[in-house]
């Protein structure tokens, strides 16, 4: 079993009309690996990581997950992952704990809905409606619901796209405790700090194709020239420092 | 509510029911549209048409004459209000319905009024005795009359039951469709879909919360037409309910179907208006529905608007039993069984 990797897919084509959208992608992630895909807008990031998630079908190329296919295992594998979509908007009306204990409900096993809560540091707004939460409550929340079946693979797509760096800052702190617990992530991004700070390896994704893969710290030596990762401090490391990410109270 | 969320899992076919009756709890317009609109709409109905009293007879006589021995003879009449036009006004008067007959003085007087008008002929006649009897007319013998009230045959008593089954057709569907097509647009289908949840949950869900929320949406408008408008209820209460929910299911279907593949909630809008309006016209809710001519009426029978309001007035006010609408019940689950199947062919859950 520790052979097989998490998520591997092979010459994965994906056509919108005359678009291709995914053109021959290949990637192997191992378990226990942090694995970002990075790439500009349109460069077919969310369209790759659809087809993992067995939301799409690919047009030809293959997918395992977990050494399941979705053909064959999708019930199975729906348990096991944890997703979290780009643009998901959850209903407004509900309230936290009302929207957790709905997204349990579909799992034969994982966390208690008060757990949820307290793992995403939500337990004040359990009873607020889902409509009043700040951005970075609702990326959270979204998280928690991802994570309520204990996934083996959990799936972000841009989690902290619009997050203010108190909440991006947050929500790594999440990612890294599930790592520690030895679970997978695919994820997302478009900020490279972000990829630095959280992946073993990155994708750098370009009209459909991967065209850059390694470590971050591999790629940024490799590439040599103006650092798009910086190591050194950023304005959003201080901005962060003087305003104090305990400073919401959330 | 702590204590369930530590007891861990619970169904998932319950745990979407419920959000989806608190969803809708959670909107005020819905309640509204439910619950308090087709109530106005009864007593709007029952003031716009009373029928504990005689017609009133709108007649006019020209501004000069009021006092006259005319006018007297037109006011002890039953029902006549007298009412002076000026000259000249008189056809403006009438078309706009402020006076169904104007009587222009003479000897003998002249009926003006128009003919096509059932008011104006009923006008007609009450005038024509009036004024003849004011002028000595000697009837040959007079007719005793027995005057009863037959309960449930008043306009408002026929009705109630097709303001209920107009409110169920508009609340399943709508109920339905509404939230299946906002909750595509929101993505959170897809976002459902990215869990182990079974499709035929969440289908099922939506239409398990329909027929929760069906009950008072039976009570409120029955209750208040039985208890302020005195509309007789003659029926069983298993006769009414089981209509009811095969109703129900099959608007839910339909809406269901409607919303398969909807994007927008200006198309729902759209396809929703496009199948409803039609059925408002002719499936009998506000006039009967022979008024139509013969060959539109098979076509009537099988729309499920008729099959439900005909059954449910059938129900309420003769008292039939669920194996007297055999026919009814079977065009409303043909109405569930096909919209149904389409829909699950047809939806798109991205």
């Amino acid at each position: 079993m520790a052979n097989v990797p998490a998520l591997c897919c092979d010459g994965l084509v994906k056509r919108y009309g005359s678009v291709v959208a995914v053109d021959g992608l290949s990637l192997i992630v191992d378990r226990g690996e942090c694995f970002g895909l990075l790439g500009p807008n349109g460069a077919g990031k969310t369209t790759t990581i659809e087809i993992l998630e067995g939301l799409l079908e690919p047009d030809t190329g293959r997918v395992e997950v977990l050494g399941l296919t979705w053909a064959a295992s999708e019930r199975e594998l729906r348990q096991r992952l944890g997703i979290q979509l780009q643009d998901t908007q959850l209903s407004d009306k509900l309230t936290v704990r009302e929207t957790l204990r709905m997204f349990r409900a579909f799992y034969d096993e994982g966390r208690t809905v008060d757990e949820l809560l307290a793992l995403v540091d939500l337990g004040s707004k359990a009873e607020s409606w889902v409509g009043k939460l700040s951005g970075g409550q609702k990326q959270r929340l979204a998280l928690a619901c991802a994570l309520a079946g204990r996934p083996d693979v959990l799936f972000l797509d841009e989690p902290t796209t619009g997050l203010d760096p108190q909440s991006r800052r947050q929500l790594w702190e999440l990612l890294r405790q599930f790592r520690a617990d030895g679970g997978t992530i695919l994820i997302t991004t478009h900020y490279m700090d972000e990829a630095e700070l959280l992946c073993d390896r990155v994708a750098i994704v370009d009209q459909g194709r991967v065209i850059a893969l390694d470590a971050p710290k591999a790629l940024i030596s490799s590439l040599g020239a103006p650092r798009v990762v910086t190591h050194e401090g950023t304005l959003e490391d201080v901005f962060v420092a003087l305003t104090g990410r305990h400073l919401r109270g959330e | 509510m702590a204590s369930r969320a530590r007891s861990g899992a619970s169904s998932p076919l319950v745990e979407l029911t419920l959000a989806r009756l608190k969803l809708f709890a959670r909107e005020p317009e819905l309640v509204f549209w439910t619950f308090v609109f087709p109530i106005l709409m009864s007593v709007a109905m029952a003031i716009a048409f009373p029928s504990g009293r005689a017609t009133r007879v709108l007649v006019g006589v020209p501004s000069g004459v009021s006092g006259s021995s005319l006018t007297k003879a037109l006011e002890i009449a039953e029902g006549v209000v007298v009412k002076p036009v000026p000259s000249g006004d008189e056809l403006r008067a009438l078309r706009e319905g402020e006076v169904h007959l104007v009587v222009v003085p003479g000897d003998p007087p002249t009926y003006r009024y128009d003919p096509a008008r059932d008011e104006s002929r009923f006008a007609r006649l009450v005038v024509d005795d009036a004024l003849k009897r004011a002028s000595g007319r000697v009837d040959p013998w007079t007719a005793p009359e027995d005057r009863v009230q037959v309960a449930g045959s008043r306009y408002v008593d026929w009705l109630i039951p097709g303001l209920v089954g107009m409110t169920i057709m508009g609340t399943s569907m709508w109920g339905l469709a509404f939230p299946i097509v906002q909750a595509r647009m929101q993505h959170l289908l897809k976002r459902l879909m990215a869990s182990p949840m079974r499709k035929s949950d969440y289908l099922m869900a939506q239409l398990l919360a329909r027929l929760a929320f069906l009950a008072p949406e039976l009570v409120v408008p029955l209750g208040f037409g039985v208890f302020v408008l005195g509309v007789p209820f003659n029926g069983s209460v298993f006769a009414l309910t089981t209509v009811s929910i095969v109703g129900a299911l099959a608007f839910g279907a339909i809406g269901l179907l409607a919303a398969s593949r909807a994007r927008t909630i200006e198309g729902i809008s759209g396809l929703m208006n496009a199948m409803m309006l039609p059925m408002w016209v002719l499936s009998g809710v506000f006039f009967s529905a022979a008024n139509f001519p013969d060959v539109a009426q098979p076509l009537i029978k099988v729309l499920p608007l008729t099959a439900l309001v005909d059954s449910l007035r059938a129900v309420i006010l003769d008292g039939a039993s669920v194996a007297s609408q055999t026919t009814e019940l079977l065009i409303l689950l043909a109405w569930t069984i096909v919209p149904f199947g389409l829909a699950l062919k047809l939806f798109k859950w991205r």
